[in-house]
């Protein structure tokens, strides 16, 4: 596939995301970091917030498992995974935390281990998005291409 | 400039000029590695010189050691001492740098209980390059005065 087809798809694909909310604007700031001197900003973020949310996400069913659930200690979980994908842009992900922690607020058991799944689901869908999104800039580049510029005027 | 709970809304609204300053220094104080590197990629691309640390007390820490810092930017929710506890204590230290509150967006108390411990300002995170380059030119301001 020569560059510019590459780079049409990547295109199409990154604004799919956004699209179907799985990004909101936040992603498109931290490209806009990325430069010369920062050449894998996007990459080190995304890495980052993966695996802050894996381990969120062990942490949470962890605690959720347990015979007196510590609400509390569930709250801060999400809290914390709602603070990074919010960084980053993952606003599907963002929204399955507030739901998640309005039901941690009324100490609901069952609520809160469907909200459990429902993040983890949307999670699991993003990076997979996230991670092909990478792969394609990285076809792009080995090929010789930049990585265009998408911007939000659909 | 005070460094005693002045009201996000006061700030002046400064759009569309870009601020690059090459003397000012900027402290991150978040537990979160991801914000830690956006905030200071953030900071530095408007050329101030950023060090990080991981919660308040690295932070309180960091100004007894004789550390000083033109801007902070202190998240709330940290291990060890949180964002309310480390602002407490550098204002209580004497500290007038400008300390910029970052919070998720919560309940509406969350804001006027972090504003009360000594910020100067608080803002929903991660902190927006529009209001960075405010930011930027209210210090500016404040150290043109000095």
């Amino acid at each position: 596939m020569e560059v510019g087809q590459m780079q049409r798809r990547l295109v199409d694909y990154t604004k799919s995301l956004f699209m179907e909310g799985f990004l909101d604007a936040q992603f498109l700031q931290l490209q806009q970091l990325q430069d010369e001197s920062n050449p894998d900003f996007v990459v080190e973020v995304v890495s980052l917030f993966f695996d802050d949310s894996e381990k969120l996400l062990n942490d949470l069913t962890m605690a959720l498992d347990q015979p007196n659930v510590d609400f509390k200690k569930v709250d801060a979980h999400v809290h914390q995974l709602k603070g990074s994908s919010s960084s980053i842009g993952a606003q599907r992900v963002k929204n399955a935390c507030i739901a998640f922690r309005s039901f941690c607020e009324e100490q609901n058991i069952d609520a809160t281990l469907r909200c459990l799944q429902q993040v983890k689901q949307e999670y699991y869908l993003v990076k997979n998005k996230l991670e092909t999104m990478l792969r394609l800039e990285q076809q792009i580049v080995a090929a010789g291409g930049s990585i265009p510029m998408i911007e939000l005027g659909f | 400039m005070s460094g005693n709970g002045a009201s996000s809304s006061s700030l002046n609204m400064i759009s569309g000029e870009d601020v690059v300053n090459n003397n000012l220094t900027a402290l991150v104080v978040d537990d979160s590695p991801l914000l830690r590197l956006l905030h200071d990629i953030h900071l530095k691309k408007y050329g101030l010189k950023v060090q990080v640390a991981e919660n308040g007390k690295v932070a309180v820490d960091l100004f007894h050691l004789g550390a000083s810092f033109d801007l902070v930017l202190m998240d709330k929710e940290m291990p060890v001492m949180n964002g309310v506890e480390a602002t407490k204590e550098l204002r209580a230290m004497g500290v007038t740098s400008m300390i910029v509150g970052v919070t998720s967006k919560d309940g509406p108390g969350e804001q006027q209980a972090f504003m009360e411990a000594g910020l100067d300002y608080c803002f929903e995170k991660p902190l927006t390059p529009e209001i960075i380059s405010i930011l930027l030119e209210e210090l500016n301001k404040h150290n043109k005065k000095d």
